[in-house]
């Protein structure tokens, strides 16, 4: 049924796309693959076979309740054979004669055709059975019902073993798919982390990152849970469905149209339940994203919603997403719920068709009552996969679509490839000059933010960053870490262009502290050494010294190994000092530093501003200034606002100018 | 489990019993059908069988299917919109609980898991319903059904049966109680490796800035691994669940027939026949009682992770409520005036005060500024105000009323509240800056656009396109920190508020747009009275009264200059802003 097929890539463009897509990420477990498929090739095959195999053990049990009947024949024709015709008169002269070594005398032979000529000659078994009783000895060991207990007992054996082999190609099946989808999805995970940190920053700084661990987490559960199971499910039943197609036109290509159209119509009918209910599970997946951003909005701006009186209205909105939601959650859930009986009804109603049809196939003599019995299995065969099939379409448009959002996140562009820049600055060379030379840059395309700017700073000088917030001060961070590309100019490490140094190099030269304090889930410890490797215990003890934190290290319980995750021990201008740290461990010839100390109180702010005051000793440091005793001593300031730089000078000069600064310097004073 | 079952309404419960009902005869026919199915098997294979004797048992096997069809479409119909139903109020329920809870009770449990639960648990919940409560109602009527066609025929082979029902429950306990608590772990690690990449994410600079991009793949690498192995083993075990069934399903089917060919062999002549049917029926109903364990088993997989759900969700639902609404909604003596008795304030389960006894007065029309580091407690000083907090000890008054007695509707009517953190709302920026009831009717579009005049934003609003009708994104983040501030202030502008209250919203402000604001604030609420705390001293110099905390207690209280003369904390505050020559010429 090729139309199905349409059906699908209609519905999806980028179905076939992503999923051509998951099959060659899976090459790598190929073999695996191949196996797995074999093995549930041959347990189909063997689930063929079984019932055949059943049927064979219950004859054997069946004919062991009628009595033997070719037996009582055996003895009859022997009896006959020593009767003579004289006169048309049948007079018999009954001998002994022996049947398979049991002895049967003249008197057993009279009353066992006395017996016979009672019994009907349609010969009911019920009825041989209520004469048995009454038959003499030796002719009853001979007819009586038995089972033949040998046969039995070895198609018993050979179906346990049929049983047994099914259920442990079963198994080894699921362990080989186990193996592939957890290594699949683990796969997907790394390269998605990969990804990560080969993206530029401008992705991180337009995309949320809630959508980006939903696909590291959500997207990929689905695709690993279900497209290992799926691939050989769907394999195997194709095969048994194509298989079973074949055998029934071969058998009879009347009876296989019977059996087909009797099934199609069901199964168009599902079809297209399928695509609607798809339309349904669209819907509640974005009702569901739409109630999601409600409540976050509601739950997140709770304060203001109370102090503004604003319940009555959230609840209404609310209201209104929950009965949308509620809408295509039932006709979702119904809708996918009846899936299931259509299809069994479809297999009943199959059965019977093939019956119908068969039985007057063979009034017409056309074909054999065999062939009828043959259809019953195969109608079976046919609808059993198909149904199967339709599921797993069902479970891969999920999973192409997951597959869709892992795949458009390992589509982003990445940075820039530097591998072929070979130069490096040595670190411990560096003199620690840098001059900017007509720097263009805009995060847009065509908005260039920074137009034209210039400026000379020597080895050991400090440079302010002032501006209001949104002046785009961590823009002068972003270029000079290279975290953007400059559009047109130059800016000049020691003489050479930052296009011919990689970023690595660069951010090897520079020390950052920003003013989000960023710690991860570890200990003390890590976050201080981070990246380092070779960090001794003295070293990091010195540097807490200097930056004035060893005091409460020493006073938690675990010291250095304390951990840091959501501690509400460590205030924010501990955590804040701890990055201090961090940055010192690093050393390197310059330094970018956010001193915005908001979130601190007093005295821990002037232990973070003696820290950086330690930190900036002897090196080149960019000041993200927010501290007028920082702007005072500045050997340049920049002023920044709207995403350009509008003055630059000393702070004398500055004032002097009467300008942007000095109106933002003094605007603190007016009353 | 069961208590949040109690949320069920009568008309729940009676689609319940419709299911019930509906089920038990689908179970009925299903039942009905592999009879007909045989009787057509053993019409086709004799020979002198007419068609009319098929078409009858086919017809008749048909009718059962049919009816079988129609009885699980209602009830597929009945339960989907159970659950639907269910899941629908349940979720109303906790938003409006939550709409009911002050900030202490959003802290216990975090925004992030109050979201989780109304959203993310209750679908488990609504999975529960719509896929459980069937196979919950079906496998014990099949079981009981299948059994009682089989029960008092013959010892021996219900004894098989019995084995194979046996081995099959065992083994599901023994899976299911091997990976559960693998599951709880999963679900930790899960978090987990949420939580490095959220790590990378979030300090991707860092982590470029220190070249430090294969320590956080290690960092990755090692939860990755953690987490790959142990659903491998989940999974492992999982394997082996299908295949056993399996096994023990056929080889109770052979075992029934081995069993019954002895006994045949040994019982009489006429008790063969019976004996013959009664293995026959085993065989079929035995599968049957399996398959409905099999069932049941299904729900004990789905069971766990709804339970864990439920817990979540009821958790919120019972959390008591630490603020309730006065009833008082009448007129007051005095006007725009605030007063703190003796206050203290500590969290419920904390040793520690926050607060301790405050006590202070505001008159109308007059500015009082709160200042000290941060843990000072300023901003839940002033959070006691709107009752977003209740204070521990001691009174608050506005008007001259408690606020425990007002209505809270009433209270916020009086009040214009603006936190430290912008709020923005999906919507215009007339609809963020209207936004609530103050008891009279909405703002007009003129109110909302002197507002925004008064909060210094009308530049940038007109700037923005389609003005005041411009769209502002989830969060409010097409709009910078500045504006984001600036449009909340006018927000609270257009509500008209005997008293404001600032809570540190300045702070993404420069000192121009900060200083210029306060002049027109002024201006424009003569008569209102104003609260703000700030940590630039800048700020709040020009406050009428100033409060300085240290530590929860009141150090200082004065005028800018009173309190350069004689408070010690004030002064080295002031010191750490501004050189002793600014403060001067200030």
């Amino acid at each position: 049924m090729p139309r199905h097929g349409m059906n699908v890539e209609d519905r999806s463009k980028d179905f076939k796309g992503s999923m051509l897509r998951l099959f060659k990420n899976l090459e790598k477990w190929k073999y695996l693959l191949v196996i797995s498929v074999i093995l549930a090739l041959c347990a189909a095959l063997l689930s063929t076979i079984a019932p055949n195999r059943l049927a064979t053990v219950t004859d054997v049990i069946s004919d062991g309740i009628k009595p033997n009947t070719k037996k009582i024949e055996q003895i009859a024709m022997k009896i006959a054979q020593n009767a003579t015709i004289e006169n048309g008169i049948i007079s018999n002269s009954y001998q002994d004669f022996v049947i398979d070594g049991v002895n049967i005398s003249v008197q057993d032979q009279m009353q066992f055709m006395k017996i016979m000529r009672k019994i009907d000659s349609s010969m009911v078994t019920e009825d041989l059975l209520n004469k048995m009783e009454e038959l003499p000895e030796s002719i009853k060991t001979l007819v009586e019902p038995k089972i033949d207990m040998p046969t039995l007992k070895k198609r018993v054996i050979i179906l346990g073993i049929i049983y047994l082999l099914n259920s442990l190609f079963g198994y080894i099946q699921g362990i080989i798919m186990a193996y592939v989808g957890i290594g699949y999805s683990k796969k997907l995970r790394r390269d998605i982390s990969l990804k990560i940190n080969r993206l530029p920053l401008r992705y991180f700084d337009s995309h949320e990152t809630g959508d980006i661990l939903s696909r590291v987490t959500n997207d990929i559960d689905t695709i690993g849970i279900n497209m290992s199971d799926n691939i050989t499910s769907f394999v195997s039943n194709l095969t048994l469905f194509l298989g079973s197609i074949v055998m029934m036109f071969v058998t009879n290509w009347i009876m296989a149209l019977t059996a087909i159209a009797a099934s199609i119509f069901g199964f168009l009918f599902s079809f297209l339940l399928l695509k609607r209910s798809q339309k349904y599970f669209d819907q509640r997946q974005k009702e569901l994203g739409d109630l999601n951003g409600h409540i976050e909005e509601i739950y997140s701006g709770h304060n203001v919603v109370k102090a503004y009186n604003g319940e009555r209205e959230a609840i209404q909105e609310f209201d209104e997403i929950n009965n949308r939601l509620y809408e295509c959650n039932r006709k979702s859930q119904f809708l996918s719920g009846i899936m299931q009986p259509i299809m069994s009804f479809i297999g009943n109603f199959g059965y019977v068709a093939v019956c119908i049809v068969g039985a007057y196939l063979v009034m017409n003599q056309t074909i054999s009552f065999g062939v009828i019995v043959a259809f019953m299995i195969y109608v079976r065969l046919f609808t059993n996969p198909l149904s199967r099939i339709a599921q797993s379409l069902t479970t891969m448009q999920s999973i192409a679509a997951a597959g869709e959002r892992v795949f458009e996140f390992m589509d982003e562009e990445e940075l820039t490839d530097e591998s072929h820049i070979i130069e490096e600055l040595d670190k411990t060379k560096v003199k620690g000059n840098i001059e900017f030379q007509h720097v263009r840059f805009g995060y847009e395309k065509d908005k260039t933010i920074i137009k034209d700017f210039s400026a000379n700073v020597h080895s050991g000088e400090k440079i302010a960053i002032v501006g209001p917030t949104g002046a785009g001060k961590t823009t002068m961070v972003n270029l000079l870490m290279k975290f953007y590309e400059i559009k047109d100019g130059d800016i000049l490490i020691d003489g050479k262009s930052i296009h011919e140094l990689s970023r690595n190099n660069i951010h090897d030269l520079f020390v950052m502290v920003l003013q989000d304090t960023w710690l991860f889930d570890g200990t003390i410890r890590e976050n201080i050494k981070f990246n380092k490797k070779k960090v001794s215990d003295e070293k990091i003890w010195e540097v807490c010294k200097t930056v004035g934190i060893d005091h409460f290290i020493k006073t938690l319980p675990g010291g250095l190994d304390s951990p840091v995750s959501d501690n509400q021990v460590i205030s924010s201008g501990q955590k804040q000092l701890l990055t201090i740290a961090r940055g010192m461990i690093e050393d390197a010839p310059f330094l970018i530093l956010d001193e915005a100390t908001s979130n601190v109180d007093t005295r821990t702010e002037e232990l973070v501003q003696k820290a950086m005051d330690k930190l900036t000793e002897g090196k080149t440091s960019f000041i993200i200034a927010h501290r007028l005793s920082t702007i005072k001593n500045a050997d340049l300031i920049l002023v920044m606002n709207e995403g350009n730089i509008v003055e630059q000078g000393t702070h004398n000069e500055l004032l002097k100018k009467s300008g942007f600064y000095a109106k933002l310097y003094n605007s603190q004073f007016q009353k | 489990m069961i208590q949040l079952f109690r949320n069920l309404t009568k008309k729940d419960i009676l689609l319940i019993i419709c299911v019930i009902i509906l089920v038990v005869f689908s179970v009925f026919l299903d039942l009905r059908t592999p009879e007909y199915m045989s009787e057509i098997t053993k019409l086709v294979q004799t020979e002198d069988s007419t068609i009319q004797e098929i078409l009858n048992a086919g017809g008749h096997m048909l009718l059962c299917a049919t009816g079988s069809l129609v009885c699980t479409i209602c009830v597929g119909f009945f339960t989907s919109l159970l659950s639907a139903r269910f899941s629908r109020s349940i979720r109303r329920k906790i938003f409006a609980k939550v709409e009911d809870f002050g900030i202490a009770e959003i802290k216990k449990f975090s925004t992030n898991s109050l979201i989780t639960r109304t959203t993310n648990d209750v679908t488990q919940i609504e999975m529960l319903l719509a896929m459980g409560l069937q196979m919950l109602i079906k496998s014990p009527v099949m079981a009981v059904w299948a059994l009682m066609k089989i029960l008092g025929k013959s010892g021996e082979l219900s004894i098989v049966t019995g084995v194979g029902v046996i081995i099959i429950v065992v083994t599901n306990l023994l899976i299911i109680k091997t990976v559960t608590p693998r599951f709880a772990k999963i679900q930790a690690l899960t978090d987990k490796i949420n939580g490095v990449t959220r790590e990378n994410i979030t300090g991707i600079r860092v982590v470029h800035a220190f070249n430090a991009e294969s320590f956080e793949e290690q960092r990755f690498k090692e939860v990755n691994e953690d987490i790959s192995n142990t659903h491998l083993k989940v999974t492992k075990t999982f394997a082996m669940m299908d295949p056993t069934m399996n096994f023990v399903m056929h080889f109770q089917h052979l075992g029934i027939y081995v069993v019954g060919a002895y006994i045949i062999a040994r019982s009489g002549m006429m008790d063969k026949i019976t004996t013959f049917s009664n293995m026959v029926v085993f065989a079929s109903y035995g599968m049957q009682v399996i398959i409905s364990f099999l069932l049941l088993t299904m729900i004990f997989m789905i069971l766990p992770r709804a339970r864990v759900s439920a817990n979540r969700i009821n958790e919120v639902l019972n959390e008591e409520v630490s603020i309730h609404s006065g009833g008082f909604k009448g007129q007051t003596k005095e006007q725009g005036t605030i007063e703190f008795k003796n206050v203290s304030f500590k969290y419920p389960d904390a040793d520690e005060y926050l607060l301790k006894n405050i006590s202070f007065r505001v008159n109308q029309g007059e500015t009082i500024a709160f200042i000290g580091s941060t843990g000072s407690g300023k901003s839940t000083l002033i959070n006691l105000v709107p009752r977003l907090y209740d204070a521990t000890d001691g009174e608050v008054f506005v008007d001259g009323v408690n606020v425990k007695e007002y209505d809270l509707k009433e209270l916020n009517n009086r009040i214009g509240y603006i936190p430290q953190t912008a709020v923005m709302f999906t919507g215009s920026v007339e609809y963020n800056v209207s936004y609530g009831d103050n008891g009279k009717e909405k703002p007009t579009l003129e109110k909302v656009k002197e507002a925004i005049q008064v909060a210094q934003g009308t530049d940038f609003v007109e700037k923005m396109d389609k003005s005041y009708q411009a769209h502002i994104a989830r969060g409010g983040t097409n709009i910078s920190g500045g504006q984001k501030q600036r449009l909340s202030i006018a927000r609270a502008i257009a509500r008209d508020p005997e008293i404001y209250i600032f809570d540190d919203s300045f702070s993404a402000l420069d000192y121009q747009t900060d200083a210029k604001l306060r002049k027109e604030l002024k201006k424009y609420t003569k008569n209102s009275t104003i609260m703000i705390v700030a940590q630039r001293i800048g700020t709040i110099m020009t406050a009428d009264k100033i409060v300085v905390l240290d530590k929860g207690e009141c150090v200082g209280f004065g005028t800018h200059q009173e309190l350069l003369k004689n408070c010690k904390i004030y002064q080295e505050i002031a010191l750490s802003q501004l050189s002793e020559e600014e403060l001067q010429n200030a």
